[in-house]
Formats: structure tokens, sequence, C-alpha cells
């Protein structure tokens, strides 16, 4: 059934027709909507599953994972500050191997405060163990929803599905709601295997481990992630199939004989496909390559997408403070392993921080800053602002 | 691709009629993208929301610049925001106003203008209160018929799913508003 939704209404069904059973939540500008219409759905019968209030999204992650050792679906929805309450759960959540999946709304950092969209939050938890997906229109919020569920439990890792604010979480558009029983066929009850507090066969759980075993512990999550590159693909090839709908960890849109390719996440790569159409309509040879993971990262599919081009532009809206835009970081670290003939060379851009616009002249501006510049400059580039 | 934008205050219900236009498109088999103007919402404060209609997916994730139409929500607003900034030549003025259109002519210059009575009809529907009435839908009536992007019978249809109250109500305004346009 198509309905018009917002992105976070989106994300609401996403996880209803997950079937899960156990939504803690702590309400934050811009991703209150998802739980009140988590709320609504439970409160009206739509939803079979226990919403918890919490006083803290420690919390809201807190109880996620308490109820995913508990053996059941869980999840919870953050943003921006909210998210960084939870840091320290996330790491916890990786290390108890819990698939719980949580939703965050792209929100900048304070201070200053600022509720716009900017990925420095989700950037942020890299290094956490909880798997990334970048998603660029409602409708791959809600579908992507569904696959967090199936990725993180196979896998037994942590799941983020990221939205950018307001061009998502508060953007109404036509979305294919699927039938739950369909869903209920790509992704059967969670089953917690023997992993799981069963009060008839009590074990322990996340006891001390001196350093004889705690890196093997670590070891098993970095062998997890990698196999997650896999499960992702397999996951998106399914529902595909299922769903009609095709998702790609590297998908490159009119980048065969680009001259410049520019890489782009969340909804600058839905701009982007528009950007790059418009720019090919006056002759220039440009080109898309859309990430939507950011861990895993993909790092040989970029690497084939990218081999041979002439140039590269990455788009960050996010920054590492004394280092450069994450994502051209990940992609410049991919590139490395190509011979030095078949490398592109690397220009950073840091655009759109805290809700500002990224628009198909940005884009345009990118281009031709890249397409005229022979060598690439020391550091990223600052698109717009006022004291560059 | 068409682009509108809205002008309303806060309270008026200017991102709420984004959304039920976009609906009433997308009823009437078009695609669709509402999203307001990101600012800290408060009553009385001028709000703006905006709407692309297309026959494909829209793709542009972006503000809009250069609207195709402009809808008004309270004449007050024309003393005080930048109403026309970026309307396209030859785009229309939809304008909640008891005057006729004509009467704007010389301040909308180059433009099409089409005024409705929204807020007299939505305080005839009990609509909000007389002092601050929510002429939302009935606005959306006039745009119907100004712009002619969606037939009517679609419009109340999204208004009936849409509002949270007084269902039947709106969409009387909705149709009152749609045969009291008055352009030029």
């Amino acid at each position: 059934m198509k309905k018009v939704l917002t992105g976070n209404q989106a994300v609401a069904y996403g996880a209803m027709l997950s079937d899960v059973k156990v939504v803690a939540a702590y309400p934050i500008t811009p991703q209150t909507t998802i739980i009140e219409t988590l709320a609504d759905m439970q409160a009206e019968g739509i939803g079979d599953f226990d919403y918890i209030r919490v006083e803290s999204e420690h919390s809201a992650l807190s109880v996620c994972i308490g109820a995913s050792m508990g053996g059941v679906r869980a999840f919870t929805a953050t943003s921006g500050q909210g998210l960084f309450l939870m840091h320290e759960m996330l790491h916890y959540a990786t290390g108890a191997r819990v698939p719980v999946v949580l939703a965050n709304v792209n929100r900048a950092p304070a201070l200053p405060w600022n509720i716009w969209s900017d990925q420095t939050d989700s950037i942020s938890q890299r290094d956490t163990g909880c798997i990334q997906l970048y998603c660029e229109g409602n409708q791959e919020v809600l579908d992507t929803t569904i696959m967090a569920f199936k990725i993180a439990e196979t896998v037994r890792l942590p799941a983020m599905v990221i939205l950018d604010a307001f061009w998502l979480s508060h953007t109404s558009e036509p979305v294919d709601i699927p039938e739950k029983e369909a869903v209920q066929k790509f992704l059967p009850s969670f089953d917690p295997g023997d992993m799981w507090l069963d009060p008839e066969n009590p074990r322990t759980f996340g006891s001390v481990s001196m350093s004889d075993v705690y890196m093997e512990f670590r070891w098993l999550i970095q062998r997890d992630m990698e196999r997650a590159k896999g499960v992702i693909s397999e996951t998106h090839t399914e529902f595909g199939n299922l769903f009609g709908r095709n998702y790609h960890q590297v998908e490159g849109y009119l980048t065969d004989d680009a001259e410049v390719v520019i890489v782009c996440s969340g909804t600058v790569a839905s701009t982007g496909r528009v950007a790059v159409e418009v720019l090919r309509s006056e002759g220039k040879k440009a080109g898309m390559l859309k990430v939507k993971t950011l861990r895993p990262f993909p790092s040989d599919e970029v690497k084939n997408a990218l081999r041979d081009k002439e140039k590269v532009a990455v788009i960050d809206r996010n920054f590492s403070p004394g280092a450069q835009g994450v994502w051209a970081q990940e992609i410049r670290s991919a590139l490395y392993e190509l011979a030095d003939s078949e490398r592109p060379l690397l220009y950073g851009y840091i655009a759109g921080l805290g809700g500002r616009d990224i628009n198909i002249g940005t884009i345009r501006d990118i281009y031709e800053r890249t397409s005229q510049s022979e060598t690439p400059e020391d550091a990223d580039i600052w698109v717009g602002v006022k004291y560059v | 691709m068409i682009e509108i934008r809205f002008h309303g205050r806060g309270g008026q219900g200017a991102v709420v009629a984004s959304k039920l236009l976009a609906h009433a498109v997308f009823l009437d088999g078009k695609y669709c993208q509402s999203f307001p103007a990101f600012g800290v919402e408060r009553r009385g404060a001028p709000v703006t929301a905006f709407l692309r209609v297309d026959d494909r997916p829209v793709r542009v994730r972006t503000q809009i610049y250069a609207p195709d139409h402009i809808v008004i929500l309270d004449p007050l607003l024309v003393d005080q925001v930048p109403l026309t900034k970026g309307l396209k030549p030859g785009g229309t003025v939809i304008l909640n106003s008891s005057k006729s259109a004509v009467e704007f002519k010389s301040f909308f210059k180059g433009f099409r203008i089409a005024t409705v009575p929204a807020a007299e009809i939505a305080i005839r529907y009990h609509l909000g209160s007389p002092r601050f009435p929510i002429v939302n839908t009935a606005i959306l009536g006039a745009v119907a018929r100004a712009l002619g992007i969606v037939p009517i019978e679609s419009l109340v249809k999204a208004i009936k799913i849409g509002v949270p109250a007084h269902a039947e109500d709106n969409a009387e305004a909705a149709r009152e508003a749609y045969r009291a346009v008055n352009d030029e």
C-alpha cells in the first residue's frame, strides 16, 4: 500500500513491520516523531510491543540491550546529543553482541545549538562496532529499517539506520508500505540461538576478561564485521527479489565515462543524481557514487568503482577536527591499495554542516572546482564558508 | 515539476496545508514532496512550507529557490516577509483576503493574482477561533481552483483523511473557497 509518509513515519513503519517486541526511547528533535508514531501504533494495537519510557538515551539503549539479551527484537531512535549520550552503551551493545537496531536522525553537534542535518553525530560512532546504513529517501529508510534487523541478527552486531534531519525526517513523500506477511517471510522472528538470558539455563554474560582472552573477543567482532559486508549484499539482493526495490552498498550513477566522480551519502546522493544529469546536459562528464555503508566500509566496491577514474570529489557533511571529512579519509584509504597508474586524484569538500543547503549549485561548484584543478589542495575545501 | 511555497504564521496550518496538498496530488496519481522550512516553530511567527509536484519521483532534496507559485495564508505578511522572492515571472500569488485580486495588482506586479476570503470561510465553519481562524483547508480550495493542479474531489478526500479534527467542516470550507476564488 502506498502512503505519503515523512522519513520518521517510514522508520516507525519499518520497526513495526519488523515485529519489534520492545521499544525504549527518549525524545529529541528531530527524531521525536519516530517514537511518537510508534507510541501511537502501540496504543492503537497496530504494533504488538512494549513501549518503555526512560529518563535518558543512555537508558534507552541500555533497556534495548537488556531486551535483546532477553531474546527479543528491540529498537530505539535518537539524534545528535542523544546519540552522544548513547555512545558508551553502543560499545557495550557490540561487546554484548546484541543485534539492537536504532535509527539516528543526523543532527549537528552542539555548541552552538543546532537541530539541523549534519553527519558528525553518527560519524562519531564509527569505531563502536555498530553497522551504519545511510539513506537517501523515505522508501529507502523504511526498507533499510527492516533489512537492518536481518543484517544485525545475522552477524550479531548492532545496526544504525541513518537519515538526514528534516530533509528526510520531516519531509513527506509517497512510500510503498510492504505487507506484514511479506515482511515476516523476509524477516522471521528473532532467533537468539543459545545466547540469551534463559532462566532454565543460567549462564554468565559480560564478565571480566583478562588480557589473555580480551583480544580474542575483539577479533570475533572484527571477523563478523568483515562478514557483514557479504551479509549486507545478500540481504539487499534478497530484499530486491521479494519487494522489487534494489539497494547497494556502493552505487554508481553515470560514472562509466565520468571525468569527475562526486561521492555522496544520505540525501546528497539523491540531489546528486539530478545534479550530474544537469551537468551532463551541459556536456560535462560528471558522475555520482553513492556510498550507503560507513561500517563495515565497502573498500573493495569503492576501489573497483573508482579505479582508473581521473578525479574523485568527496562531499562530507561532517568533519573530524584536526583531520578532514571522514568519508574522504575512508575513500582515500581504500584507493591507496590501487596502483599509481589506476588511482584517481581525490578532492575533499566539507559542505552542508548544520543543515546548510547542498543544492545543485553547490554540487556544480564542486564539480567545476575539481575539474579545473590540476592537483588537490593539502586540506579539504570548506564550501561557501564566509572565512574562506 | 511544479514548486509551491506557502507563507503563513505558526498556528495557521501552513505546514499541514503543504502536506494535505501533497496527499491530494498523490491521490490523483502524481508524485509529491512536501516539507516545512526548518525553523524553530513559534505561534504567530512567520512560517514557510514547500511542495514539489511531479509526474515522476522527486529526487532533488534542497530548498525551493524559484517557486512557480506562492500561497499566502496571512495577508499581513505582505509588509513583513519578502513574499515574492524568487517567484518565477508570471507565477501565481494566492492570497487569503476579502479584497478582490485587482486591488493587489500594483503590489504583485508581473504575477497572476487570486484572492479568497479564507478567514471568513474558516470562521463560518468554526475552524480555529474568530480571532485566530485556521485557514489552511480553505486556502487549499482556492489553490485547487486557481492552479488547477488537483481536482477538488481529491483535495476533499485528502482533507478528510488528513485533518486531525472537524473533517467535514474542513472539507466544506475547501469546497466553498473553491467557489469563492477571485482572480483578475
